[in-house]
C-alpha cells in the first residue's frame, strides 16, 4: 500500500489543502514552467509506454508532444506522469499533471462530476476479449462459468459486470491493480479469459509468453471513446487541448503531412493556409498561441495519421487496422472540426 | 526565616500566569483551538475547492448502485450499493487478517521455541526462517506465494485430486456440508458438551490441589465432547449432508472453495509476521530468569511442563504488548492484497472511487475502518495483558 496509494492519498491531500487561487491560467504556468506535465499510462504498449531508455512513446504520448509543439514550438517540453488507473483523476483534479492522455474512456460521470472536460476522442475503441486459442472459445456466450481477469478502476468493471448479467451469463471475476499483474494471471491460466480496451488487447497480447496462443474474439461489447481530459475550471486550456486534438484531424484531412508540410507551406489552398498561419491567417492568437501552432504540431508531431501509423498501424507491432478511426470520408468516425 | 520564605513564594504564585493549574487550562484552550481551526480551515477550503471546480462531494454515492462485480465473502453483486461493497471490504480484510494472525500466532510461538533449542539443527533452521523472511518486504513475500507457488499449481484440468478434494491453480475445493433441519440439536448437544467437558476440567483441577492426584484432563474433555455430540448426531437420523464440487467447463462450481488470492494473502502475512512473532517469543521466554527453569527441574517438572506452566506465563508478561503491535501489522498489511486481485477494503475502495472519483471520501473511509479495525485490536490486547499481568498482593 505505501508506494502504491502515495500519489493518490497525496493527490487528495492536495485537492484539501490548495489554496484556492490555484485555479485558471494553465497556459501560463506551462509556459512560466518551461514544460508540460502529462498524465500518460503507466505501460501500454502503442499508447503510452516508457522504451528501453526510459523515454515515453505512443499514440497518447504523441498527443503529450503535440500540446507541447503548440505552445512551444517543440515537441519534447513534456515531462511525463506515469499514472495506473486509480491514480489518473486525483492527479488531474489535483493539478498534478496539466493534461490526461492515458487512454481515458469519455463517460457521462466523468465529464460531469470530476471537474473534467474531455476535448475530444482520439480513439474510438471497445471492450473485448481475449483467450486462448486452445480453449476453442468463439464467441464471449460461449465464456458462461469462465473466471475473467479485468484491471480494477476502471471502467471495464462496469462493462463487465453490465454484459454479462444482460446476457444471463455467469463469471467470476478476478479484479487486479496493475495492467502488468492483470497480464500475468491471465497468462498463468488463472483466468480463462482477459478483458479490456481492444486496443489495449492487443497490446497485451504482445506481453504473453507466445502471443500466438492467444486470440482476440470477435465482439465488441461496449462504447469506447478514449480522449485527452483537461480540468473543467480553464476554457483556454481546454481550447486549446481541443484545437490540437482538431489541427492533427485537419491537417491528414488536408493532406499535410510530417514529410510535406514544408511543401505545403508554398499551397494555393485556403484550408492549409488557415492551418499552418500561411500570410496573415493567425488562428493561433484565438486560443493563446503562436499564429504557427499547427505547423509545428504537424513538423514537430506529424498529423493524426502519421501518429496512428506510427504508433498503432499495421506496420506496428499493434497491427491495429484504422476501422472506425480512418477518417470519415474514408468509413471511420474521425471528423477534424475546421479552422475557419 | 523559613515563614519570610514561604512568603516570598506563595506572593509569587498568586499571580495567575504562574498558577500551574489555569496555565494548563489556557494551554489547553489554545490548543483545541489551533486544532478545530486548522481543520475548520481545511474543510471549508476543500468545499469551496471542490465546489468551484465541479467535482461532487458528499456520501450520498455510498447507496448508489455499485454496477461492478467482485469475489466477496458477503454476497455481493452488481446491483449491490457502493456502501455495501464497501462494507464487504471491510469484512474481507478482517478474515484474511484474523487468519493471518492466528497462522503468525502458531507459527511464531513455534519458531520462537525453536529458536532456543538446544537442537543444533533445529535452531539453525529456526534461525534461516526468522533472519530471511523479516528481511523482505511483505509485498514480495505476497507475490512470491502468488506468482511462485500458487500459480505453479496445476491448470484446472489437471488438477490434483484426491478424493472429492481438488487443488489447481483455480484454489482447493471441498464438499461444502449442507446442515439439515435437525442438525439444531447435534449444535444443542456440542455445546452442552463443552459445558460438561468445562465443569470436569474444574473439577479435576480442584481434586488436583486437594490431593495432588492428577487426571488426563485433556483426552478426557476429548471423549466427553466426540461422545455427546456424536451420540445426539447419529441418534437425529444423519443429518448431515455434503455438496460435491463439481467441474465444468471452464471452472469447478459447488462445494467450497478456497481462493488462490485469499489463500495468498493470510499464508504470506501469516508467515512473514510470524517470523517477527518469533523473536517476540524469544525475546519474551529470555527475558525469564533461568533461576526459574532450574528451580522447576529441581521439583521434577519435564521440559513440557517447565515451558508451559513456569516460563510461559511469565514471558507472555513482555510478549502481549509488542504482540498486539504485530496483530496491528497484519491488518493494515492486508491492503497489500491489490496487489493479487484479493477483494480487500483497499481494493474495493479503487473501484469504488472510479465511477465516483470521491477520492477524500474514499480515502477518509479507508481510514477511519483501519483507525476502528486497530483501535478494537489495541482494546482486546491491552485487556488480555491487564489479565496476565504480575498481581502484587
Amino acid at each position: 500500500m505505501k508506494s502504491k496509494l502515495l500519489p493518490l492519498i497525496g493527490g487528495a491531500i492536495a485537492l484539501i489543502a490548495m489554496g484556492t487561487a490555484a485555479h485558471a491560467g494553465t497556459l501560463d504556468d506551462v509556459k512560466k514552467k518551461g514544460f508540460l506535465q502529462c498524465g500518460v499510462n503507466t505501460g501500454l504498449p502503442g499508447f503510452g509506454n516508457p522504451d528501453s531508455t526510459g523515454k515515453y512513446t505512443g499514440f497518447d504520448v504523441d498527443y503529450c508532444r503535440a500540446v507541447s509543439a503548440a505552445i512551444f514550438g517543440d515537441p519534447d517540453k513534456v515531462k511525463y506522469t506515469p499514472l495506473d488507473g486509480t491514480e489518473r483523476f486525483p492527479a488531474l483534479q489535483s493539478g498534478e499533471v496539466d493534461l490526461l492522455v492515458r487512454n481515458t474512456t469519455w463517460t457521462m460521470s466523468r465529464d460531469t462530476t470530476l471537474g473534467f472536460t474531455f476535448a475530444g476522442v482520439n480513439y474510438y475503441d471497445g471492450e473485448g476479449f481475449m483467450v486462448r486459442k486452445s480453449a476453442k472459445i468463439e464467441h464471449v456466450k460461449d465464456l458462461d462459468g469462465a473466471t475473467i481477469c479485468v484491471q480494477g478502476g476502471t471502467d471495464t468493471v462496469t462493462g463487465l459486470a453490465d454484459y454479462f448479467k444482460k446476457n444471463n451469463l455467469k463469471y467470476t471475476p478476478l479484479v487486479i491493480d496493475k495492467l502488468a499483474d492483470v497480464n500475468a494471471a491471465y497468462d498463468n491460466g488463472r483466468c480463462d479469459a482477459l478483458t479490456t480496451d481492444r486496443s489495449g488487447l492487443a497490446a497485451n497480447r504482445l506481453q504473453m509468453k507466445t502471443p500466438d496462443d492467444h486470440v482476440i474474439l470477435p465482439e465488441i461489447i461496449s462504447q469506447e471513446p478514449l480522449g485527452p481530459v483537461v480540468r473543467n475550471n480553464d476554457v483556454q486550456w481546454f481550447q486549446i487541448v481541443k484545437w490540437v486534438s482538431n489541427a492533427l484531424l485537419d491537417a491528414e484531412f488536408l493532406g499535410v503531412t510530417q514529410a510535406n508540410v514544408d511543401d505545403q507551406l508554398k499551397s494555393q489552398d485556403s484550408s492549409v493556409q488557415r492551418l499552418l498561419g500561411v500570410g496573415d491567417n493567425d488562428f493561433g492568437k484565438s486560443i493563446g498561441l503562436d499564429a504557427k501552432w499547427a505547423y509545428n504540431i504537424v513538423k514537430g508531431v506529424g498529423n493524426y495519421g502519421d501518429i496512428y501509423e506510427k504508433n498503432l498501424g499495421l506496420k506496428t507491432p499493434m497491427q491495429l487496422a484504422r476501422g472506425l478511426n480512418a477518417q470519415w470520408n474514408q468509413g471511420g468516425l474521425q471528423y477534424g472540426i475546421p479552422i475557419l | 526565616m523559613a515563614v519570610a520564605d514561604a512568603g516570598r513564594m506563595s506572593s509569587s504564585r498568586d499571580l495567575w500566569y504562574n498558577n500551574p493549574t489555569i496555565r494548563s487550562i489556557v494551554a489547553q484552550i489554545v490548543l483545541v483551538v489551533l486544532v478545530v481551526g486548522t481543520v475548520a480551515w481545511l474543510a471549508n477550503n476543500t468545499v469551496t475547492n471542490l465546489h468551484e471546480r465541479g467535482i461532487a462531494s458528499g456520501f450520498a454515492f455510498l447507496g448508489q448502485r455499485a454496477g461492478f462485480d467482485m469475489v466477496t465473502f458477503l454476497p455481493t453483486n452488481s446491483e449491490s450499493t457502493y456502501g455495501f461493497m464497501l462494507l464487504a471490504g471491510l469484512l474481507d480484510t478482517i478474515v484474511v487478517s484474523a487468519l493471518a494472525i492466528v497462522i503468525a500466532t502458531i507459527f511464531g510461538l513455534i519458531v520462537g521455541i525453536a529458536r532456543l533449542s538446544s537442537n543444533w539443527l533445529i535452531r539453525t533452521i529456526a534461525t534461516l526462517y526468522v533472519e530471511i523472511l523479516r528481511n523482505i518486504p511483505p509485498l514480495l513475500v505476497i507475490l512470491f506465494w502468488y506468482l511462485a507457488v500458487i500459480a505453479a499449481l496445476p491448470n484446472i484440468r489437471d488438477a490434483i485430486q484426491i478424493g472429492p478434494l481438488s487443488l489447481s491453480n483455480r484454489g482447493f475445493f471441498m464438499p461444502k456440508p449442507i446442515f439439515g433441519d435437525n442438525f439444531i440439536e447435534t449444535a444443542i448437544g456440542f455445546v452442552v458438551a463443552l459445558a460438561v467437558a468445562w465443569g470436569f476440567r474444574r473439577w479435576a483441577r480442584a481434586r488436583q490441589m486437594a490431593t495432588g492426584k492428577i487426571l488426563p484432563v485433556g483426552s478426557i474433555s476429548l471423549g466427553i465432547i466426540v461422545v455427546i455430540t456424536g451420540i445426539i448426531f447419529v441418534a437425529t437420523g444423519d443429518p448431515l449432508t455434503f455438496e460435491m464440487p463439481v467441474k465444468n467447463r471452464f471452472n469447478v462450481s459447488g462445494g467450497w472453495d478456497l481462493p488462490p488470492e485469499f489463500a495468498t494473502m493470510f499464508l504470506a502475512l501469516g508467515v512473514y509476521t510470524a517470523s517477527f512473532i518469533a523473536e517476540i517469543v524469544r525475546s519474551g521466554i529470555m527475558a525469564v530468569s533461568h533461576g526459574q527453569t532450574e528451580a522447576a527441574r529441581a521439583l521434577g517438572l519435564r521440559n513440557g511442563p517447565v515451558l508451559r506452566l513456569v516460563v510461559m506465563p511469565q514471558a507472555l508478561r513482555v510478549i502481549i504488548p509488542p504482540l498486539a503491535s504485530e496483530y496491528l501489522n497484519i491488518t493494515k498489511n492486508s491492503s497489500l492484497a491489490l496487489a493479487v486481485g484479493f477483494a480487500d477494503l483497499v481494493a474495493v475502495g479503487n473501484n469504488v472511487l472510479n465511477p465516483t472519483g470521491q477520492s477524500i471520501e474514499v480515502v477518509a473511509i479507508w481510514m477511519a475502518f483501519y483507525l476502528g479495525l486497530s483501535v478494537v485490536i489495541s482494546v482486546a490486547m491491552n485487556w488480555f495483558n491487564a489479565r496476565i499481568a504480575l498481581t502484587e498482593r
